[in-house]
């Protein structure tokens, strides 16, 4: 199990690495430099900046300089918040972003496998049905025109909630709800089908045949080996929140890192372009990695044989 | 049970020259595996009617375009911003379609009469005065590509890479393994914007960078059949009889697999479309005057307050796509995969 | 030698509602256990035996299975009648089941002694302590070695063989009254099979159970059976002790099954298979199920279902042959040699 841990931890560095200089010298391609677009720089200023945030100097050299800063803890400094360090600028973000993260996961799931559980006890009845038109709908319709149809209705036309921002728990709301649909409908929808399955298998007759209630079989016996794949999915669903919320922040108008990564490819601020990419990249490959050790610890039969590749 | 009325004759006790092997006779008609197949999908109501709806879109998508006087970038910008209007329905004011828009007030008023606009804009116009009909259907036509392309272009990498992967083994397939995973554990949305980046936006580069991390969920699926497939005895059977791995692969195992590749394919649909249409709305997406349905809601977001059919039409144009194809993968899955099945 | 009755099946009909109409599963079944035996239950792939054995338990599927008539008197209640919870007191403590796959029999992820100890605890009110001291006994009554050590682990950590010794451990851990055997050693190898039939037999002896053993091996037949029951297509067809089944059948598809075992005398030719198929229960055929597979059907078995007739005070058989008019027939070669190898007269044990 340890030697597992090791083997995908070394993975994850290999990983960011690539990531990390695969990102560095896809944005040494984008022709132009971030100052072709601010305007009143004579030649010579622009010489200067240039020079000082190294563009002079051939790429391989300005990559081995961005790697050892990394190291350093150093992401270099945003082009557009005059100096501030990218490692500062993205902390200050942080925050929104991972509450809001956090809540929709966190609903996403439970609300997702409460559905998913609930539609397969009741198998085909109407319950199955709507749980299942809930999580096409959830899995269709794209988050960003999720959270504009709820902000348009609900908070412009109804007024009950804010439109924008980040001001307080009431704030969060429509934003979390438009980005859980999406874990709510891939988690009702997996939930299901693995909770028919194991209600199907031979060990739940079993279990009936010993005399055991309806909720013990639910709860005690089928949920929990049901819930085993459900969990593995949990790590991409919850990397695919990240990717959402990047619009949601947008719409919303929350302070957060999505926000932030949508303006800097606006306008082209490397650094932070570059900074966002490993934050979000490191924490997909931790996430993954959490997950998978998660699922060894809850389902014993990989536990004892020491985990798989 | 025996009726005890009934008087059993002495005759009927004589023989009955029974044919055993009439009984060896198998009654129902045998079907190979689609007909079989597609009896399941035909029943799930949800998946065949998503079909129909498709086909519609499809149909409408081309011909959509031109059933409206107007092209999809022609600019009258004395005509921007008004309501849907359609002859006929003008007068039906509990539908959208009688051309009245609601001021900030609350008081609707009829912006074509006011503005003494003659012409009739089905889904209305936009801020540049361009029929907005007509834009979505072209821009459905330009989703719909891009997504049919990427879904395809997935399809033909995903399964090259892991049937090769996954038949050739060995140290060969855990290189491609471990690159795969290297891939996957980059965050797709990384790739996509980077890729955009570099390359301009524009239908091509979209759909390239759409399937840079998307193939691999494919690959994966095929590797899994192939690896389970490799092993099995019809394999051995074409190899002793001299097949080349080439025709071991294509003519022997992939058929076999053409469900769950379609399986995938068809959910990989509503991801690509989900994608260009993310990417538009961070800006990243097609260029003016091109339309597809993720500027459409990009551009009718602006508007959202003042305009909302600008954004609302697009919005259940996408949503309707994906919801179609999702429910036709999803019956396509239940019908062709038996393992997934419900 | 009057023994105590403990189950009695009449006439259970049990039907079962498809895309493609009712089926009709069990048609008409009635039989009764005896304290102490071990009846087996033998026919074909959709003869009806599972069935039968599920509805005692009452767990076939509630939305598309219906017991359409019949009771099943247990301790003098009608088991046919009992509500799902009343049923659940019964499962497991008073009638216990036990199935064909040990690798599938058992929750994955729940210790072993944990899937023990539940109906202790459920049904006798146990302590967790109590029930896991138990738990540890009945592991070491089927046979499991160190049996403190594996009442800790998980069934993957255990051989298909004694898998189906823990499955018959949560069997008998409330010591039952009946036992249902659902083809209990199909799945396992030969020589694990008589283990495990040596076990049953021992265990039997020891709490006193009655056993309803399912299976289509006559050879497990001969080892544990006292009273073999035969079905086909949804019903009895004869029913008696082993030795007057196995030496003096007399319906045509016991027979059959009876020439298809080869045994030490058999010689090249006589290898008999019955040709066909079971019949189609979508439309239950008119008279005798078995009449289109049945080289000795006459007129009367297209037209009318037979009745029970008699044979002894033990056995019964429901084949026209036996009505007086019908003429005189000759069994197959292999069963005319076991009928004279049969052991005095006609009265059974």
């Amino acid at each position: 199990m340890v030697k597992y841990i090791l083997q995908r931890f070394v993975y994850m560095i290999i990983t960011l690495f690539i990531v990390v200089s695969v990102t560095f010298f896809l944005m040494k391609l984008i022709p132009g430099t971030p100052f072709n677009s601010w305007e009143k720089l004579s030649e010579t200023q622009r010489h200067i900046l240039l020079v000082k945030y190294g563009f002079d100097q051939p790429v391989p050299v300005q990559y081995a300089h961005y790697i050892m800063n990394m190291f350093k803890g150093d992401l270099g400094v945003s082009f557009q918040f005059n100096n501030t360090p990218v490692t500062e600028l993205i902390a200050q973000r942080l925050g929104p972003s991972a509450i809001l993260g956090a809540q929709a996961m966190i609903i996403g799931a439970v609300l997702g496998i409460l559905l998913g559980v609930v539609a397969a006890l009741k198998q085909n009845t109407w319950v199955d049905y709507f749980a299942t038109f809930i999580a096409v709908i959830g899995k269709s319709i794209p988050s960003f025109v999720f959270a504009g149809l709820l902000q348009f209705y609900i908070a412009v036309k109804l007024g009950w909630l804010p439109v924008m921002f980040w001001n307080g728990p009431s704030y969060t709301i429509l934003p979390t709800i438009a980005l859980a649909m999406f874990p709510i409908s891939i988690a009702a929808r997996f939930m299901r089908t693995e909770m028919v399955e194991v209600l199907g298998s031979d060990y739940i007759t079993l279990a009936k045949a010993k005399g055991a209630s309806y909720w013990q079989i639910s709860v005690k016996h089928a949920l929990r080996n049901a819930l085993i794949p459900v969990i593995t999915v949990m790590g991409p669903l919850a990397v695919s929140l990240m990717t959402g919320s990047l619009v949601i922040e947008n719409i919303f108008g929350i302070p957060g890192i999505g926000n932030q990564f949508v303006q800097s490819i606006m306008v082209n601020d490397y650094p932070v372009i570059m900074g966002t990419s490993i934050l979000f990249a490191a924490l997909f490959v931790f996430i993954i990695l959490v997950v998978d050790i998660l699922y060894g610890i809850i389902d014993p039969r990989i536990r004892i044989q020491g985990g798989k590749g | 049970m025996l009726n005890k009325e009934q008087v059993i004759s002495k005759d009927m006790f004589a023989p009955a020259h029974i044919d055993p092997s009439k009984s060896e006779v198998i009654a129902k008609p045998s079907l190979n595996f689609w007909q079989d197949s597609w009896l399941r999908v035909r029943k799930n109501k949800g998946a065949v009617i998503s079909l129909v709806a498709i086909v519609l879109l499809l149909i409408l998508a081309f011909v959509g375009p031109s059933i409206t006087p107007y092209k999809f970038d022609y600019q009258n910008t004395d005509n921007h911003d008004l309501p849907p209007r359609v002859q006929g329905l003008e007068n039906i004011h509990w539908l959208p379609f009688d051309g009245t828009l609601t001021n900030k007030a609350g008081i609707s008023y009829n912006a074509y009469e006011i503005r003494h606009v003659k012409q009739y804009y089905w889904f209305g116009t936009d801020e540049l005065g361009r029929d907005i009909f007509a834009r979505t259907w072209k821009g459905t036509q330009v989703s719909l590509f891009i997504a049919f392309m990427a879904a395809l272009v997935d399809m033909v990498i995903g399964v090259a890479y892991g049937a090769i992967s996954g038949y050739v083994g060995g140290k060969v397939d855990s290189i491609m393994q471990r690159i795969m995973e290297i891939i996957i554990g980059i965050p797709n949305l990384i790739v996509v914007v980077l890729m955009i980046l570099v390359l301009k936006p524009g239908i091509i580069p979209i759909i390239i960078a759409i399937t840079l991390t998307s193939w691999t969920s494919m690959a994966r699926v095929v590797r899994a059949q192939v690896l389970k497939y490799k092993n099995q005895e019809f394999v051995l059977a074409a190899k002793t009889l001299g097949a080349s791995n080439g025709s071991i692969i294509f003519k022997h195992m992939i058929p076999n697999m053409f469900g769950i590749i379609i399986i995938n394919t068809m959910f990989s649909i509503p991801n690509a479309i989900f994608f260009e249409a993310f990417l538009s709305f961070i800006g990243l997406g097609l260029q003016e005057p091109n339309a597809s349905l993720g500027t459409l809601v990009n551009e009718g977001y602006k508007s959202m307050r003042a305009y909302p059919y600008q954004m609302i039409t697009p919005s259940i144009m996408i949503a309707l796509i994906m919801i179609c194809f999702n429910l036709v993968a999803d019956g396509l899955r239940d019908a062709l995969d038996p393992k997934m099945r419900d | 030698m009057a023994v105590e009755k403990i189950l009695q099946v009449k006439d259970l009909n049990i039907s079962f509602h498809t895309f493609a109409g009712e089926v009709k599963a069990i048609r008409g079944i009635s039989f009764d256990l005896f304290k102490g035996e071990t009846l087996a239950i033998v026919g074909e792939s959709g003869s009806g035996k599972s069935v039968t054995t599920k509805s005692i338990m009452r767990l076939l599927p509630e939305h598309n299975s219906k017991i359409k008539s019949g009771e099943i008197l247990f301790n003098n209640t009608d088991l046919t009648k009992l509500s799902d919870k009343q049923m659940q007191k019964i499962r497991g403590h008073d009638i216990s089941m036990i199935f064909q796959d040990p690798m599938t029999s058992l929750n994955p992820t729940m210790k072993i002694g944990n899937q023990i100890m539940e109906p202790l605890i459920k049904h006798q009110k146990m302590s967790k302590s109590a029930a896991k001291e138990r738990a540890v006994e009945l592991l070491k009554l089927v046979g499991i070695p160190k049996a403190e050590l594996r009442v800790d682990q998980y069934p993957h950590q255990f051989s298909g063989g004694m898998r189906q010794r823990v499955v018959i451990a949560i069997a008998l851990a409330c010591n039952p009254q009946i036992l249902i055997a659902d083809e209990p050693t199909t799945a396992l190898d030969v020589t694990i099979q008589a283990q495990i039939l040596e076990l049953m037999k021992d265990l039997q002896k020891k709490i006193d159970t009655s056993i309803i053993f399912i299976t289509h091996d006559l050879g497990v037949v001969a080892n544990v059976a006292d009273r073999v029951a035969v079905m086909y297509g949804g019903k009895i067809v004869e029913i008696g002790t082993a030795d007057e089944i196995f030496y003096n059948p007399k319906h045509p598809y016991t027979w059959g099954l009876i020439s298809s075992m080869p045994d030490l005398e058999t010689n090249d030719e006589e290898l008999y298979s019955i040709p066909g198929t079971p019949p189609d229960l979508l439309a239950p055929p008119k008279g005798d199920a078995f009449a289109p597979r049945n080289p000795y059907a006459m007129k009367i078995d297209l037209e009318q279902e037979p009745p029970f007739f008699k044979v002894s005070e033990t056995h019964y058989a429901a084949t026209w042959l036996l009505h007086p008019d019908a003429p005189k027939v000759e069994p197959p070669e292999a069963v005319k040699r076991r009928q004279s190898q049969f052991p005095g007269g006609k009265e059974g044990k």
